[in-house]
C-alpha cells in the first residue's frame, strides 16, 4: 500500500547509524542477513559482523561473551528462531548472566504470510517477557523502530525488539520521541481505550474512526514497551475510560492482553475485551487473509469495543 | 578432619611484583596443590550435603595447571582488562572452581563452607553474578563454548592479547550446540582460544559409551577445524606441555583432549557413575581426606 514503510529496512539502516557513532556495536545474524536487514551492517563494517550459519543457540552464546566483553552485540534472525530455538541459551547466558545482549527479531506474527505456521511467532513476548531483566518492545512503525533502536542500544541490559516482515502505515510523526517503558496516546477518547501494540496500532486508529461514526469516543495508546509496562497510563486509561480493549498479534496467553489484565485486576478492574490469536497456530495466506481470519482487522477491534461497552456498569 | 586454609599455602611462589603486574606463574609444587584443591572439594560438598564430586575431581590437575602456571590472572582485580579468561562450561564442577579462586584469595577460604546455602555466593552452579573470579553463569550444559568464541572475538577487535580458555565435559559434547561452536571457532580461526574437554568418560546416567556415544572425540574435533591433542589429564607435565604448545598454533583453535578419571584421587569415587552427582557421607569425607592427606 502506499505510504507503507518497511521496519526491518529502517532497523538495519539504523544500525549502519549506530555503527558509525559507536565503535562497540557489533552484529550477528543467522544466515537470514538479507531478510533481518543486517546486511547494511555487514557491508559498512564487515569486521564487526559475525555470520554464525543456521545456529542460533550458537549465536546468543557469542553474543553473551562479545557483551561481556564490552561490546554491544545485536543478534538479529527470525523471531520464531529467536527466542524460539534458543530460549534456553537467551534465560541461562544472557538473562541469568545480566549481560546487556539486544535481540532484535524480524518476521514476526501472522503478517509472515505464505511462509506459514512454522514461521509466525506468535509465543515470543510470552517467552521474553517472563525473563527477569528484560526488556520487551514492539514498535509499530518505521518512525518508532529507529527511536527503538537507538534507544535500546544506550539501555543497559538485555533487550528483545520484535519486528513484521510487513511493511506498515506511520503512525507516528518525524520528530517522534520514544522513551522506554512509555506508552503514547496516539488518539484521545473518553468512553473507551483500546490498547494495541505493533501492527496493531494502527487497526487501532482505524477502528476509532468507525466507531467516531457511531459516536463513541475511543482512544487509543501505543504501549511500544511491553515490559517495563506503562502501569499508569493503563490505569488512567482504565479509571477515565471504564472499559478497555487490547489489540495485539500474538497468542493471547502471555501477551500484551494477560499483562494489562493483571494491571486493572490489581490497580483499577474494569470490563476488558481481548483481540488477539485464541490458541491456534498460523498457516499460509496473504497477511491480509490471515489477519482477517485470526480476528486481527479493524473490524475485530470495533466488535471488542462494543462488548466492552456493553458491558459497562 | 583437616581443614585446608591460607596458612597451607605458605609456599606459594609468586612473587609481590608477579601480583602487582597480574602474571601468575607460581613455583608451588604443583601436587600439593591438587591435593589441597582435592580436599576443598570433598569437604564443602559434604558440608552441603548436595553437589557433583566425580566431575570436579576429575579435572583437578587442568585447573591446577591453567590458574598455577599458564595463565596471566589477578585476584585482587578479577575484571583486569588483560587477564587471561577462564569460562567453566561444565558448570556443575562448580566447587573445583571455588577451591582454585579461593586459595587464589578472590574471597576467603572459610566461604567455601557456605557451598549452596541461601543467599550464598557459591551457587550450586556457576553464576557471574555471584562469585567474584567466575567468568560465566553455567549449568545448562553447551553454552559455555559459545560464550568463549564471543569473549574471544572482544579480544581479537580490541587488539588485546589475552587468551581464552574453557573447560568443557565430555558428556557436554552431546550438545548440538556444542558443535555449532565448534564449526564456528574454526570458521573465525580463533587461535586464541584453547578448550579443554575433561574426557572421564562417565556422564550423570552412566557410562558415555553406554548413554550416548562420543568417541573418537579427537578425530571429531579434529574434523571440525581444531588443533588436537590428546594427554593424561592427570599428568600436569602433559597438560602443562600442551597448553604451552596451543598458545603456538596459528589460525585455527586448539582442543585438549584431557583423558582423566572421574572421581580421581578417592578410590571409592573413582569411575563411579553414583558419585556424579552425589555427596559422600560424613564416614566417606574421613576416609577421602585420610586417602588425600
Amino acid at each position: 500500500m502506499a505510504g507503507e514503510v518497511s521496519l526491518r529496512d529502517t532497523y538495519g539502516k539504523t544500525l549502519v547509524e549506530l555503527g558509525k557513532k559507536n565503535r562497540d556495536i557489533v552484529v550477528l545474524d543467522a544466515d537470514l542477513s538479507p531478510s533481518t536487514m543486517t546486511k547494511y551492517f555487514a557491508a559498512e563494517f564487515p569486521d564487526r559482523f559475525f555470520e554464525v550459519g543456521i545456529a542460533e543457540q550458537n549465536m546468543i552464546g557469542i553474543a553473551s561473551g562479545l557483551a561481556a566483553s564490552g561490546k554491544i552485540p545485536f543478534a538479529s534472525t527470525f523471531a520464531v528462531f529467536a527466542p524460539g530455538r534458543c530460549f534456553d541459551q537467551i534465560r541461562v547466558s544472557v538473562a541469568q548472566a545480566r549481560l546487556n545482549v539486544k535481540i532484535v527479531s524480524t518476521h514476526a506474527g501472522v503478517t509472515v504470510g505464505e511462509d506459514g505456521a512454522s514461521h509466525q511467532a506468535l509465543e515470543d513476548l510470552a517467552l521474553t517477557c517472563s525473563l527477569p531483566g528484560f526488556t520487551v518492545i514492539v514498535p509499530a512503525d518505521a518512525i518508532e523502530t529507529a527511536r527503538v533502536i537507538e534507544a535500546v542500544a544506550g539501555h543497559i541490559g538485555p533487550c528483545y525488539v520484535r519486528l513484521p516482515r510487513a511493511k506498515l502505515p506511520n503512525v507516528n510523526k518525524t520528530g517522534y520521541r520514544f522513551e522506554i517503558g512509555r506508552a503514547v496516546t496516539l488518539r484521545p477518547g473518553k468512553d473507551v481505550s483500546v490498547i494495541a501494540i505493533g501492527v496493531m496500532v494502527s487497526k487501532a486508529l482505524e477502528a476509532a474512526d468507525i466507531l467516531a461514526e457511531e459516536g463513541i469516543d475511543c482512544r487509543v495508546l501505543n504501549i511500544s514497551t511491553l515490559k517495563p509496562i506503562d502501569e499508569a497510563a493503563i490505569v488512567e486509561a482504565a479509571g477515565e475510560t471504564g472499559a478497555i480493549v487490547t489489540a495485539e498479534e500474538h497468542q493471547e496467553h502471555g501477551g500484551l492482553g494477560s499483562t494489562v489484565a493483571r494491571v486493572i485486576a490489581k490497580h483499577h478492574p474494569v470490563p476488558m475485551e481481548f483481540v488477539a490469536i485464541k490458541d491456534v497456530f498460523g498457516m499460509s495466506g496473504t497477511p491480509e487473509e490471515l489477519l482477517e481470519n485470526y480476528g486481527l482487522t479493524a473490524p475485530d477491534i470495533v466488535k471488542a469495543v462494543r462488548e466492552a461497552i456493553r458491558r459497562k456498569r | 578432619m583437616t581443614t585446608p586454609s591460607n596458612a597451607n599455602k605458605s609456599s606459594s611462589g609468586t612473587s609481590a611484583d608477579n601480583v602487582k603486574a597480574g602474571v601468575f606463574s607460581s613455583n608451588e609444587d604443583l601436587t600439593a596443590v591438587a591435593k589441597r584443591l582435592r580436599r576443598h572439594i570433598v569437604t564443602m560438598i559434604a558440608g552441603a550435603g548436595s553437589g557433583h564430586p566425580g566431575g570436579s575431581l576429575s579435572a583437578v590437575e587442568i585447573a591446577t595447571a591453567l590458574f598455577w602456571k599458564i595463565m596471566r590472572h589477578k585476584p585482587s582485580d578479577p575484571h583486569w582488562r588483560d587477564r587471561d579468561r577462564f569460562i567453566l562450561s561444565k558448570g556443575h564442577a562448580a566447587p573445583l572452581l571455588y577451591a582454585v579462586l579461593a586459595e587464589w584469595d578472590y574471597f576467603p577460604l572459610s566461604e567455601l563452607a557456605s557451598l549452596r546455602q541461601l543467599d550464598s555466593r557459591l551457587q550450586g552452579h556457576a553464576d557471574r553474578t555471584a562469585t567474584p573470579g567466575v567468568e560465566m553463569s553455567s549449568g545448562s550444559l553447551g553454552q559455555g563454548l559459545s560464550f568463549a568464541i564471543g569473549v574471544a572475538l572482544a579480544g581479537r577487535l580490541n587488539a588485546q592479547r589475552y587468551r581464552v580458555y574453557t573447560l568443557l565435559s565430555d558428556g557436554e559434547c552431546d550438545e548440538g550446540q556444542t558443535w555449532e561452536a565448534a564449526m564456528a571457532a574454526a570458521q573465525f580461526k580463533l587461535d586464541n582460544l584453547t578448550a579443554i574437554v575433561d574426557n572421564n568418560g562417565i556422564q550423570l546416567s552412566g557410562f558415555n559409551r553406554d548413554i550416548m556415544n562420543i568417541d573418537p572425540l579427537n578425530k571429531k574435533w579434529a574434523a571440525f577445524g581444531w588443533h588436537v591433542t590428546d594427554v593424561d589429564g592427570h599428568d600436569l607435565n602433559q597438560l602443562l606441555d600442551a597448553l604451552d604448545r596451543a598458545k603456538e598454533v596459528k589460525g585455527q583453535p586448539a582442543v585438549i583432549i584431557a583423558h582423566t578419571v572421574k572421581g580421581k584421587g578417592v578410590s571409592f569415587m573413582e569411575n563411579n557413575v553414583d558419585f556424579h552427582g552425589k555427596a559422600p557421607s560424613a564416614e566417606q569425607l574421613e576416609i577421602a581426606l585420610k586417602e588425600l592427606a
